[in-house]
């Protein structure tokens, strides 16, 4: 049961205010930002307290999501419902950002009046929604195909050919009622990687989370059959096929995907029934532990030590063991340094890459815009550090990488094919896109 | 534009909305009123527009009218008279062709909150209730509600309450939903609806229509109800048991409460339900967000109390992501605290080093102190670890790793020699008064060890005067008062000046009182201060009451999946706290002491060897389980056969009386033998019968040193006709809670044999008692 729902900038500018049941007054909200400002730290406990009042929020696109109760409701249930919210502002505002929600407030409101009535959750599903949100969404920048051209998906090298750009899933949703004709979908296979690699080079834990997401534009699809790998498979017993197999952990799929073409022949048949099914949906989720198919993408040899003046000498070469044809984009290298460390001097091996020392943070950052697979990067940070410690050495370290895999899954994942049925009339689009992201990449030094 | 105050700004929204230029242009009418909402929702008062408002109420575009109903049901109660004008659009809108208009006006007309409309809305309500759209009897369902709450005295009307209960079997699932609710509601006073079989049946029959919200609220419900028979009870379980394993933690969690209330009397039911919920808790913890991360943690922390094994194998997920906020870093050490064991141990400490220099003070110190919390199973690695951040020599490790040593010296007396050599030195980091007090203490109890300690003491007290912390002064009285009794000669001057500083020109009372308190002591001889200081040691049992037992799922059940693990605080697993481990008080701390003193009859030991023992217990060797086996069953064989060995070897049965022991978990016994240096070697399952122990030791006593085996038998109630008539003593009654021991000892030493038992015995009465 909730009873209000409130949006505040990071500056705790009141956004959006809704109140459910009358059971709390509007000046909760000063006492929320008050109570979030107050406490140390990156970001304060989910659940606060004011009173019999309780606090729960989330933060997504820089903004707080609270929802207040007096029950004592289900953390599980708030929590994916202001997540779910948050969602439906991006689908119907086209993004997430302070901006986008100060524009748009007049069509949120509209959202929460048919989202939520007298404190219970009516239904978060965009595809019903849609029949009874009559707001325009305003765009920041109005959507256009023809600014697509220059836009590569996430900022990697435009193929035209083969991937669409990255802005065109994040599209109101609404737009597509307008546009008519016009019907695309989007399947994107992401994966969220989480390893550490000891100082010794031994692998230590490696975990991948991925999800197969599907957001449809076509308004008259009434079943889809996506075929994944053949040799996908799931646990460690089962192992299909004499090829590198796929194998998952454990997987769990959405409620709407039939799976009686799976265990044959790895056909995942989704049938979007009415009521049920909204245009954006994790058709399937998965995970892996503590073994990778192919190697860990990265690895970094480190040389560390003091020279005769006090300095501290970092030398660092990284190699990226993704096959040839692929790269890694956005890679940004985060080195802790010792306390006291003032200023840094780098010798990196191109022009495009970066380094900087990050005094808040405690911190040099490398980064790298595109690093292609089999290539090795070095870089000598020479660290400037009047009052070190006895011992510097131990607080260097752990080296983390963030970055971006394009076109590449670590599990090996592979849409086969994507059927819709009945067959489409005109024209249509099919993306397919496959991501890795870094959820925690450490190397210990 | 230019800022405008408040009053100006409805001020000109006024004349906006008022400008009949404007009313005649759609677009610029809305535009004005967008504007109003703006204001409204950034804070400013506009009641002043209700009049203009509830005007522009009439209109033909939706979007309008939403907007307009928005602020509306904002200012509803601040102008009753104004809204009854309202209300005539309102039921004109019920009226509508349009679906999504009747619903609309519905909806509004109840959230307006004033109960002087109630007579006007009932109708429209009743009406609502048999609408040919879905969405309108969604909204009129809810609306009947919100009208019993508005108007709490009034009677409940049953006819209403019939039609809702009717309602249940609406084709539409939100309507069914609804209905739970709004009964709920308005039968809150009777304790809510009514959950017989046939409607719990229906509900579990409907559970594959609704969505995630639906789901949690019908599992919410059916909470209340209580299955007749076992069979249909298990009928509903496996009915459940694909909600269990959901993708969506919501339902997830919502199941697996609804499981913990169905069974409260089968726990294999409920720990197999557990066990199920391991994989989607896993995934949950490994979700993108990170607030439902953090939930899944707390509630994972909540298992792990019932259930400490649950989530053993799968320690290496609870491993810190870089980019994590503290506080999920920190919930994620206190669970592997509760995961660690003998196979992950080298792996898990390791990774809890790489947190100590976290540039996150906060996540550094809950580092530090979680390796102090596994260093009470695993000193010796620990300490070595902590050491070892001492070396760093930064102001917040260090003061983190003293205070952590302190508690972890006060629960394993055995680690205060490598601490005692750790301390010195490390002083001169120390800035804060939590880390100073905490190496005073630590000087206190064991400043005969420390060599420096009289140095040290020297430098706080030459700066005393500048100490702001009365805590400190405190503990340095204390602390320096101590080292007197032990070390007299080198104290003595030191002394002096702090009691004339604390006396003569403190002004804090309590340092002062403290002072004069240790003056007038004093003067009453050595013997007596003595005496008054010596204080309390810790004792090695400890360990036990601070080791948690696995608790019974219903400690807990019903906290699960609630706002209340979440708001636990982060000290929740430490038992110890911040205060020196002394002034923390244990319920069973002084009965234990005197257990122990009785127990042992007058046989003081201590396996710390802080004073000099008559009997001291040691693990090493150590005994292979295959070496216990083979001397084991050869000492089994009558000693006849083996004359010369005879004098070399006893064999002793004795009965111990202790009701605790069959019922403990093999952890917390595990935990009390090896604090008092008991090595367990195998067991049996918590309630098998008979239940059984394999233990042993080398007692060393006056330099000699013997091996002692032992066996644990309950035998429960159905014990064997020749083990009873070993026992002619004790009455049938008293012969079920008693422990049958073995022990055989070589070389023969009975008097170090006996001194055992005492101590073994203590152990045993110190265990918690502990029914699943």
């Amino acid at each position: 049961m909730i009873s209000q729902v409130f949006i505040l900038s990071s500056q705790g500018d009141h956004l959006i205010y809704k109140d459910f049941r009358g059971e709390a007054g509007s000046d909760v909200v000063g006492v929320f930002y008050e109570k979030v400002t107050a406490l140390t730290g990156d970001q304060p406990p989910v659940v606060m307290n004011h009173g019999d009042l309780h606090f729960v929020h989330v933060r997504q696109g820089g903004l707080y999501w609270v929802a207040t109760t007096t029950a004592d409701s289900s953390p599980f249930t708030l929590i994916e419902f202001l997540n779910r919210l948050a969602a439906l502002v991006k689908d119907y505002c086209g993004s997430l950002c302070e901006k986008s929600v100060q524009m748009n407030f007049a069509l949120i409101y509209e959202l929460l009046d048919e989202v939520v009535d007298y404190g219970y959750i009516q239904t978060t599903s965009s595809d019903v929604l849609k029949n009874f949100i009559q707001t325009e969404a305003v765009c920041s920048k109005p959507f256009s195909l023809f600014d697509l051209s220059n836009v590569g998906l996430f900022g990697a090298e435009t193929q035209q050919s083969k991937v669409a750009p990255s802005s065109a899933a994040t599209r109101p949703v609404q737009s597509s009622r307008e546009q008519g004709g016009k019907s695309e979908i989007f399947v994107d296979v992401i994966e969220r990687m989480s390893v550490v690699i000891g100082s010794n080079g031994v692998v230590m834990k490696a975990d991948v989370e991925g999800e197969i997401r599907v957001k449809c534009f076509m308004p008259s699809c009434s079943e889809m059959r996506i075929g994944l790998n053949e040799e996908f498979s799931i646990g460690k017993s089962q192992i299909r096929g004499y090829g590198a197999a796929v194998r998952v952990d454990e997987c769990s799929f959405h409620q709407a995907v039939r799976l009686d073409e799976f265990s044959s022949s790895r056909i995942l048949r989704l049938c979007p029934s009415p009521g049920e099914s909204s245009n954006e949906q994790t058709v399937m989720q998965y995970q892996l532990s503590d073994e990778l198919p192919s190697a860990p993408p990265f690895r970094l040899y480190p040389t560390i030590e003091r020279d005769s003046g006090g300095r501290l000498l970092m030398y660092l070469k990284l190699r990226c063991d993704l096959l040839p044809r692929s790269a890694a984009i956005n890679v940004c290298v985060t080195i802790p340094v010792p306390r006291g460390s003032v200023s840094v001097s780098q010798e990196l091996s191109s022009p495009d890459q970066s380094a900087e020392l990050k005094l808040q943070s405690r911190a040099i950052e490398w980064r790298i815009p595109r690093f292609p697979g089999g290539t090795q990067l070095s870089a000598l940070f020479k660290l400037e550090a009047p009052a070190l410690g006895p011992a510097p050495l131990m607080e260097v370290g752990p080296v983390v990488l963030a970055f971006e895999l394009p076109h590449l899954t670590v599990t090996g994942l592979q849409i086969r094919f994507l059927r819709l049925s009945p067959v489409q009339p005109g024209p249509s689009q099919r993306w397919i896109r496959y991501v890795t992201h870094s959820d925690s990449y450490v190397i210990r030094v | 534009m230019p800022y405008l105050g408040s009053e100006d700004t409805v001020r000109e929204l006024r004349r906006h909305l008022s400008n009949p230029n404007v009313q005649s242009d759609p677009l610029r009418y809305r535009s004005s009123i967008l504007k109003v909402i703006r204001a409204m929702s950034q804070g400013v008062d506009v009641a002043g527009l209700f009049s203009e408002m509830v005007k522009a109420c009439a209109t033909v575009d939706i979007v309008q009218k939403k907007l307009v109903y928005v602020f509306l049901c904002s200012y509803a109660t601040l102008n009753p008279e104004l809204s009854l004008l309202v209300i005539n659009t309102l039921r004109k809108d019920c009226q509508d062709p349009n679906p999504m208009v009747r619903s609309l006006a519905l909806r509004n007309m109840v959230n307006l909150r004033l109960p002087s409309l109630a007579e006007y809305v009932e109708q429209p309500l009743s009406a609502g209730l048999r609408d040919r759209a879905a969405c309108v009897r969604r909204v009129a369902v809810l609306g009947w509600a919100k009208l019993h709450n508005l108007q709490p005295a009034s009677e409940i009307d049953a006819a209403v309450v019939n039609e809702l209960y009717g309602l249940l079997r609406d084709p539409d699932p939100v309507v069914m939903v609804n209905c739970l609710r709004a009964l709920e509601e308005i039968l809150k006073e009777e304790g809510g609806m009514a959950i017989n079989k046939p409607i719990t049946h229906h509900l579990l029959n409907r559970l594959g229509q609704l969505d995630v919200w639906g789901q949690c609220e019908v599992l919410r419900v059916l909470q209340r109800y209580r299955p007749q028979s076992e069979s249909e009870l298990f009928d509903i379980l496996s009915l459940l048991d694909a909600s269990l394993v959901s993708p969506h933690p919501p339902v997830m969690a919502a199941t697996l409460s609804l499981f913990l209330v169905l069974c409260p009397d089968l726990p294999a039911v409920s720990f197999a339900a557990l066990e199920r919920v391991r994989g989607p808790l896993l995934a949950a913890c490994g979700s993108a967000s990170r607030e439902t991360r953090f939930t899944a943690l707390c509630h994972i922390q909540l298992l792990l109390r019932s259930l400490p094994g649950l989530m053993g194998a799968h320690y290496k997920r609870f491993f810190c992501g870089y980019a994590e906020p503290a506080y999920i870093k920190q919930r994620k050490m206190q669970v592997l605290v509760e995961l660690v064991n003998d196979d992950n141990v080298a792996m898990l400490l390791d990774e809890l080093r790489g947190y100590c220099t976290d540039v996150n003070a906060d996540t550094a110190q809950a580092a530090i102190s979680a390796i102090g919390r596994i260093g009470r199973s695993y000193s010796d690695q620990c300490l070595q670890i902590l050491t070892g951040l001492l070396g760093l020599q930064q102001e917040h490790i260090t003061s983190a790793v003293v205070q952590t040593m302190r508690d972890l010296v006060w629960v394993c007396p055995q680690c205060s020699d490598t601490v005692c050599s750790a301390l010195e030195g490390c002083e001169e980091t120390l800035q804060d008064s939590q880390g100073r007090q905490a190496l005073l203490w630590l000087l206190a109890v064991h400043g005969e060890r420390v060599r420096s300690a009289p140095y040290t003491l020297e430098g706080f007290i030459d700066g005393v005067r500048g100490e702001a912390s009365p805590g400190v002064k405190m503990e340095l009285l204390t602390t320096t008062m101590r080292l007197f009794v032990c070390r007299p000669a080198e104290t003595q001057d030191m002394l002096g000046r702090l009691l004339h500083h604390c006396i003569e020109e403190e002004t804090d009372m309590c340092v002062r009182d403290q002072a004069l308190l240790y003056y007038r002591l004093l003067r009453c001889g050595m013997e007596e201060t003595r005496r008054v200081l010596g204080g309390r040691r810790s004792e090695p049992s400890l360990g036990v009451l601070i080791g948690r037992p696995a608790e019974p799922i219903s400690q807990w059940a019903s906290s699960f999946n609630t706002l209340e693990p979440l708001k636990q605080g982060a000290g929740e697993t430490e038992t110890t706290g911040r205060a020196s481990p002394q002034h923390v008080t244990f319920d069973l701390d002084s009965d234990l002491s005197d257990t122990l003193n009785s127990g042992a009859g007058g046989f003081s030991f201590s396996p710390a060897g802080v004073q000099a023992p008559p009997l001291t217990l040691s693990l090493s060797p150590a005994l292979s389980p295959e070496e216990f086996e083979r001397l084991w069953t050869q000492r089994r064989a009558p000693p006849a056969e083996e004359g010369a060995e005879e004098l070399d070897y006893v064999c002793l049965e004795e009965r111990i009386r202790c009701p605790a022991v069959p019922h403990c978990s093999p952890q917390s016994l595990q935990a009390a033998m090896q604090l008092v240096n008991i090595q367990t070697l195998a067991f049996t399952a918590a309630h098998a019968s008979p239940w059984r122990v394999y233990l042993y030791t080398h007692a060393q006593q006056a330099a000699r040193s013997a091996l002692i085996l032992g066996q644990l038998l309950y035998a429960g109630e159905d014990e064997d006709e020749d083990e009873a008539g070993l026992s002619e003593g004790p009455s049938p009654r008293g012969r079920e809670e008693e422990v049958k021991v073995t022990l055989k000892q070589r070389p023969r030493d009975e008097k170090a044999l006996q001194g055992f038992l005492s101590i073994l015995t203590a152990v045993l009465h110190t265990l918690p008692f502990n029914t699943h």
